[in-house]
């Protein structure tokens, strides 16, 4: 790999990291809420002075910070000391840092006080939007500047982090268009546009996040035609188009114009298509030599590449409308939504701390720290297997059966969600050992001061 | 270029949606009450639990055609709302504050029906629902 023009004054090897800090801590704080919830949802009465519609949005949200604070971090960190780019801007990160705690506190709080006003992933009060969408400001201009020092054509995960961040600013706004008369007088088109939202935002995390794997493929194999290749910008067409439009097949049952169905239909079955060849490449692009100088790192993209096509192919069956009549509403689409934050996104994004890790801590990143994270991995894919299992049971249940009300169709589900919710304290006991190991390597003083050694 | 295009393709797509894609067929549009439960529902996070359309959490029932069902109607949602159950909090709201939530879910019903179970399935894997 030549990196020449990388001089050890761009770097900054602390860069972004307190980021990935905060999101470890996010993620390991957003799975303990998550088994709350969930004995929470199964025992109503148990655990006083916590109610489920608090539960939920902490989980969620935290669960989203995770995801972003990981992907920022990851771009933070890259782009000066792997891309040799100064940050236009250094002083923009440290601001859009705090302005990001400040807000996550003033958000979990209001959750706690049964504060919200706002809806599913931003479920606390409104007003609260507009710092956010400050600190995604402060980091879009920041990193499009920096990138704009490349030398050359950009790679294509340059392309998908600023599209990821523009496109995050769009879908945000439109999030809160139900604030608006025009919106929120038509019951179609406001839960239309939600919807709209969600998956767009979806889709900008998965830009973020999917460049940031194209980023790690790149670094582990060393092939820089990788990021420049014909496919890796058909991926990333393809990947916009999806942002655009793959929302849509949620939405099969609001009494919205077919067309708008259609449409979703047509480009979900295209998108799977590619997304598959896609699958193919990646694995092609991974040599089993390479794969040993960044073992963590490789293993998490390894599993996140399983997790791909287990997914797809729920995600296939989801978008066909005739099967989708039968699921939607139901824990299948619980298990699409957990099964891609957890089983891709999450492995991805660890895939990319871990690169970090193996890099900064180098030499340090053995024993305990070593035996934890490799332990966790396995303990938290196998108990995400039989965690995504049954809620495909319970939801295959609540589909398929003709029950008598509701009422009915709750009690037949508890035993699989019984096993969800224990293959749930599996699955915090996996992470947690994964976080604790990331973030004993990357506390403040576990870093080395000298310069990293960049591999050739 | 490509980025340019797509973004371009982006909104027109989304004022269609906006627009024409979405417009209302034979419903009411929302009355002040409307407006007000339609509020209240989200400060209470009604959402965490329940869904409209299908969209909302998944520990209580789909709530689109509950009030405007003649075999449950606005007394039944009513009882629920005010007292609670084991499963649902009581969230203490008065009675205006119910009449609210109420108009809101009636708004919601009016303008479609989501049983997506009743739909017709055509041979080519989508999905036609009665409008009624
Ligand atoms: C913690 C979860 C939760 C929250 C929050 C919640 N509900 Fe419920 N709700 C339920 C459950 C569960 C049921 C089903 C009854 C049961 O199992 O006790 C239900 C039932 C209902 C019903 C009767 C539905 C039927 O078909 O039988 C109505 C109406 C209702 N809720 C309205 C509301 C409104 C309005 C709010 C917000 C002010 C709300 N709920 C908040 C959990 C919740």
């Amino acid at each position: 790999m030549e990196q020449s023009n990388m001089t050890a004054n761009n770097r900054d090897a602390r860069s972004g990291i307190n980021f990935i800090i905060l999101g470890l801590l996010s993620l390991g704080a957003c799975v303990l809420m998550g088994v709350l919830g969930a004995f929470k949802y199964l025992y109503p009465e148990t655990l006083s002075g916590f109610e489920f519609h608090q539960l939920r949005p902490i989980h969620v949200s935290l669960a989203v910070a995770w995801i972003f604070l990981a992907a920022i971090g990851g771009i933070y960190h890259y782009l000066p000391n792997y891309r040799g780019l100064t940050l236009a801007w250094p002083k923009a990160m440290q601001v859009h840092f705090w302005i990001f705690v400040i807000t996550g506190i003033a958000i979990l709080t209001a959750y706690l006080m049964g504060n919200f006003g706002g809806r599913e992933y931003w479920a606390y009060p409104p007003a609260l939007s507009a710092p956010i969408f400050a600190t995604w400001i402060l980091f879009g201009v920041n990193i499009v500047f920096t990138m704009k020092k490349e030398k050359g054509p950009w790679p294509v995960y340059y392309w998908m982090w600023m599209t990821g961040i523009i496109f995050f600013l769009i879908t945000f706004s439109e999030a809160h268009l139900y604030l608006i008369p025009f919106f929120n007088e038509n019951i179609v088109r406001e839960t239309t546009i939600q919807w709209k939202s969600y998956g767009a935002l979806v889709g900008s995390w998965n830009m973020l996040v999917y460049g940031t794997a194209m980023f790690v493929m790149e670094r582990i194999s060393g092939d820089k035609k990788l990021a420049h290749s014909n496919q890796a910008f058909l991926l990333y067409t393809l990947s916009f188009i999806a942002l655009m439009v793959g929302w849509a097949h949620h939405v099969y049952a609001v009494p919205s114009a077919p067309w708008v169905r259609m449409t979703a239909y047509i480009i979900s079955m295209a998108e799977l298509a590619i997304l598959m060849k896609i699958i193919w490449e990646w694995r092609a692009s991974l040599t089993p030599d390479q794969k040993h100088a960044h073992l963590q790192s490789y293993r998490f993209i390894f599993a996140a590449d399983i997790w791909v096509f287990l997914n797809l192919i729920l995600a296939i069956l989801i978008s066909i409308p005739a099967f989708n009549l039968f699921s939607h509403g139901t824990h299948i689409t619980v298990a699409h939504a957990m099964g891609t934050t957890i089983g891709i996104n999450t492995m991805i994004l660890m895939g990319s701390v871990f690169l970090i890790v193996e890099e900064l801590a180098g030499e340090r990143f053995k024993g305990w720290t070593k035996k934890w994270a490799n332990q966790g991995f396995w303990v938290s894919n196998l108990s995400l297997l039989v965690f995504l299992s049954a809620l495909m049971v319970a939801g295959s249940m609540e589909a398929f059966t003709e029950w008598e009300d509701f009422y009915e169709q709750s009690e037949a589900v508890v035993p699989m969600l019984l096993t969800f919710s224990i293959s749930g304290v599996g699955l915090l006991a996996g992470l947690w050992m994964v976080v604790v190991a990331a973030l004993s390597l990357l506390k403040p003083n576990a870093t080395n001061e000298e310069p990293i050694t960049v591999n050739a | 270029m490509l980025f340019i295009a797509l973004f371009v393709s982006f909104f027109f797509y989304s004022a269609g949606v906006y627009t024409s894609g979405t417009a209302l067929i034979d419903a009411p549009s929302a009355s002040d009450s409307v407006h007000r439960g339609q509020a209240l529902f989200r400060e209470n996070n009604c959402w965490a639990c329940h869904q409209i359309y299908g969209l909302g959490g998944y520990m209580g029932p789909d709530l689109t055609n509950i009030v405007i069902n003649p075999d449950l109607g606005p007394d039944y949602a009513r009882l629920f709302i005010e007292e609670g159950t084991d499963r649902m909090p009581n969230f203490e709201l008065n009675t205006r504050e119910v009449d609210d939530i109420i108009a809101y879910l009636e708004h919601a019903g009016a303008a479609g029906n989501y049983n997506p179970k009743k739909g017709k399935v055509t041979w080519y894997g989508t999905v036609e629902y009665d409008r009624e």
